[in-house]
C-alpha cells in the first residue's frame, strides 16, 4: 500500500495525496482509489475528482461525517494496486504543418532539434491521461519526451484555436476551445475532445487513464477531417486491443 | 409569439444561473451556479418555484427588461437596488419597486434595475422559470467553458429569454420577512490543505489581518488586498483540485477566494477554505468590502452547516403575502437583524450567513 496523506479541503471536500509531482505510479494509485470510491458508490459522496497526485473526494458532511469517510478509505486503500485502472487507447491525428503550428520552430530552436525532429519525438510515445481540468474535455498528458520539455511561454497568448496541440513542461494538451493559453502550440488537431449538445448527448473523449498516441497527418487529412467534424460526421472510437492481441 | 423577457440593456453582467453543476469536475466542468445560492432559493420562493430553478442573476449594475408576454410574475431578491416598473420604452418615470417581493407586469411594461446597494449580486426570478433546455442537469451560465445558460454566454441587448408560463397565475404577491440577506465582514474558513506550505506565523497573520475586496474580482475568484502572505516553500504545487472557497495565495501574497465559477483545478497553495455555510454569504461581498477570516474546525463547520440548512427550510414560512402586517414576525425580527459572532461560534438562533 502507497503512503497517504488525508488533507482537509473545507468542509466538503477531503483529499487523499499520494506524493509530489506528476508521476504515472502516483496516478495510477489516484485512479484505482477513484475507482474503488465509485465502485463503493458511498451515501454522501457527491463527487471524485483525480488529479495528477492526489483525489479530491466532494461530500455532504451531514449525511457522511468527515471521520467517517476517512475510515471508508482507509479501508479501501487495502491492498490498492496500480494496475487496477487499464484506460483506453487512442490514436489521434495531429496536423504538425507550420501553417497550424506557429511555435514548431521556437520549439526546434530551443530544444536544437529541427522541427521533422520535434515532431517525431512528439508523436514517437503512448500518453498518458492524467486528469480533465481547465476547460470541459480538456486532458493533461505525460509525458512529454524529456528533450522537448521547455518551460510556459512568458507572455501567454490572448486566444488560440480550438483544437491546439500545445506542449510546456511534461505535458501535452489538445485544447477543446479558443482560450487564452501560455503553452507552445506545435500542431493541430480535428477531433473534439468536448461534445456538447442541450440532449443527453455529451462528453469528454478522453478519461483519466486513458492513453493517447499522436499520429501525423498532411494539412491537405488535417482540412478534410475538420470539414468532417464540423459536419459532425468525423467518429473517433478507442483502438480495439483485444482484437490487436488476437491478430 | 413565444411569451419573453426582452433584453433592452444587459447590466454589467446578467447571467442565468441555478444551484449549479456539480458532478462533472472529473470531466473539467466547473460547478458554477449562483453566487448566492440562498438569495437564489429566495427569489424563487417568493414565485413559487422549486428552490433550484434557473434565475437572472446580476452583478452590481441591472438589466433593462421589456414583457413579452400578456403578463409575468417577477421577484427580486438579495442586494438592494433601484428598480422601476415604466409603463412602455418610452416613458421616462414609473413607479419605484422594492426588492425582496414579487410583482406582476404586463406586456410591454419595462422593469429598469440600477445599481445595486448593500452587496454584489440580485436575483430576478420569474413564475414558472425560463424555457431552457439544462446542460448536464443544470441551466447555469459558465462563461469560460462556453455552455449552459443563454447560449453560454452573459445577456446582451436583444435577447430574448422565454418563459415557461405565458401568464401570471392569479395570486397575491409576496414579500419576505425576518431575513437579512446583507453581507458581513467575518467569515469562518478551516486551515489546508496547503497550510504546511507557509509558516505557522503567516497562518496566524492570515487569521489575524483585514482585507479588502479588491477591483478585478469577479464570479471566479475575489481578489483580496492586505497583508501580504510569505510562502515558506514557493507559491507553485503540481496542480490539485479546487474547493469552492479556496484561498489560493499566488506569488504577490494576495489571496484570491474562488468562488461559483472557479477552474475545477489549480496550482497556487491554498491556506484555507471557506466553510460551506458562509459560501452565500461570501458570494454577496462587494468590491471595496471588508474582509476577515476566523478560523473554525470541521466539526464546527458541520454544525453551521446544519443551522444553514434549517434556515433554508424556514425560507417557506417567512413568506407573506404583501400588505400583511410586520407584527407577525415582530418577535423574531430583532433576534434575526443583528450577526453576532462571539469567540468563532454563531448563535444558532441568528440569520448569519
Amino acid at each position: 500500500m502507497p503512503p497517504y496523506k488525508v488533507l482537509t479541503a473545507g468542509d466538503t471536500g477531503l483529499v487523499v495525496e499520494f506524493g509530489d509531482g506528476v508521476d504515472r505510479q502516483l496516478s495510477a494509485f489516484v485512479l484505482a482509489l477513484a475507482r474503488r470510491l465509485n465502485e463503493a458508490r458511498l451515501e454522501g459522496i457527491t463527487e471524485t475528482v483525480p488529479t495528477f497526485r492526489s483525489l479530491m473526494v466532494y461530500y455532504d458532511p451531514i449525511v457522511l461525517a468527515s471521520t467517517a469517510l476517512v475510515a471508508r478509505i482507509v479501508e479501501l486503500m487495502e491492498g490498492v494496486r496500480t494496475s487496477e485502472s487499464a484506460g483506453r487507447l487512442w490514436h489521434l491525428p495531429v496536423c504538425y504543418d507550420c501553417e497550424l503550428a506557429p511555435d514548431l520552430g521556437y520549439v526546434a530552436t530551443r530544444t536544437g532539434l529541427t522541427c521533422a525532429t520535434v515532431v517525431e519525438r512528439h508523436a514517437a510515445v503512448a500518453y498518458h491521461v492524467y486528469m480533465l481540468g481547465f476547460l470541459p474535455g480538456l486532458a493533461y498528458l505525460g509525458d512529454v519526451p524529456a528533450e522537448l520539455a521547455l518551460p510556459r511561454r512568458e507572455v501567454p497568448r490572448t486566444r488560440i484555436p480550438a483544437g491546439s496541440v500545445a506542449i510546456a513542461m511534461s505535458m501535452s494538451c489538445i485544447f477543446p476551445r479558443e482560450t487564452p493559453c501560455g503553452l507552445h502550440l506545435v500542431g493541430r488537431s480535428p477531433v473534439a475532445l468536448w461534445r456538447q449538445s442541450t440532449g443527453a448527448e455529451f462528453g469528454a473523449l478522453l478519461a483519466p487513464g486513458d492513453r493517447v498516441i499522436f499520429a501525423p497527418i498532411s494539412l491537405r487529412e488535417y482540412e478534410d477531417l475538420h470539414a468532417k467534424a464540423a459536419a459532425g460526421k468525423l467518429v473517433i472510437t478507442p483502438v480495439d486491443e483485444t482484437r490487436d492481441a488476437a491478430a | 409569439m413565444i411569451p419573453s423577457l426582452h433584453i433592452v440593456r444587459p447590466g454589467l453582467l446578467t447571467t442565468v444561473q441555478d444551484l449549479g453543476r456539480a458532478g462533472y469536475q472529473n470531466l473539467g466542468i466547473a460547478v458554477g451556479g449562483a453566487l448566492d445560492p440562498v438569495s437564489l432559493r429566495v427569489a424563487n420562493a417568493l414565485v413559487g418555484n422549486a428552490p433550484g430553478a434557473g434565475a437572472l442573476e446580476v452583478l452590481y449594475l441591472g438589466p433593462t427588461i421589456a414583457i413579452e408576454a400578456d403578463d409575468v410574475r417577477m421577484s427580486f431578491a438579495g442586494a438592494s437596488a433601484a428598480i422601476e416598473v415604466l409603463p412602455d420604452v418610452t416613458a421616462t418615470r414609473g413607479k419605484r419597486v422594492e426588492t425582496m417581493r414579487s410583482i406582476r407586469l404586463r406586456r410591454g411594461e419595462i422593469a429598469r434595475i440600477g445599481s445595486l446597494s448593500g452587496g454584489a449580486v440580485l436575483y430576478l426570478a420569474v413564475e414558472g422559470g425560463f424555457a431552457i433546455e439544462p446542460m448536464l442537469g443544470s441551466v447555469s451560465t459558465d462563461i469560460r467553458g462556453g455552455l449552459g445558460g443563454w447560449q453560454g454566454r452573459a445577456l446582451t441587448a436583444g435577447d430574448r429569454l422565454p418563459l415557461r408560463l405565458p401568464r401570471a397565475s392569479d395570486r397575491d404577491e409576496c414579500r419576505i420577512e425576518g431575513l437579512d440577506l446583507g453581507y458581513r465582514a467575518a467569515f469562518r474558513a478551516i486551515a489546508g490543505p496547503q497550510n504546511d506550505y507557509f509558516a505557522p506565523s503567516e497562518l496566524a497573520a492570515f487569521f489575524a489581518s483585514d482585507y479588502t475586496v479588491g477591483t478585478g474580482s469577479n464570479r471566479m475568484g475575489m481578489r483580496l488586498e492586505g497583508r501580504h502572505i510569505a510562502h515558506a516553500r514557493g507559491h507553485n504545487i503540481t496542480s490539485d483540485a479546487v474547493a469552492p472557497g479556496s484561498v489560493q495565495v499566488p506569488g504577490n501574497g494576495q489571496p484570491i477566494v474562488l468562488l461559483a465559477d472557479r477552474q475545477t483545478t489549480g496550482g497556487y497553495p491554498k491556506i484555507a477554505t471557506v466553510i460551506s455555510a458562509d459560501l452565500p454569504a461570501l458570494g454577496r461581498l462587494p468590491i471595496g468590502a471588508k474582509i476577515r477570516f476566523e478560523s473554525v474546525t470541521i466539526e464546527q463547520a458541520r454544525e453551521l452547516r446544519r443551522d444553514l440548512l434549517a434556515e433554508i427550510e424556514r425560507i417557506k414560512d417567512r413568506i407573506v403575502p404583501v400588505g400583511c402586517s410586520d407584527a407577525d414576525a415582530a418577535d423574531v425580527a430583532p433576534k434575526l437583524s443583528h450577526h453576532n459572532l462571539i469567540s468563532g461560534v454563531v448563535d444558532a438562533g441568528n440569520w448569519a450567513i
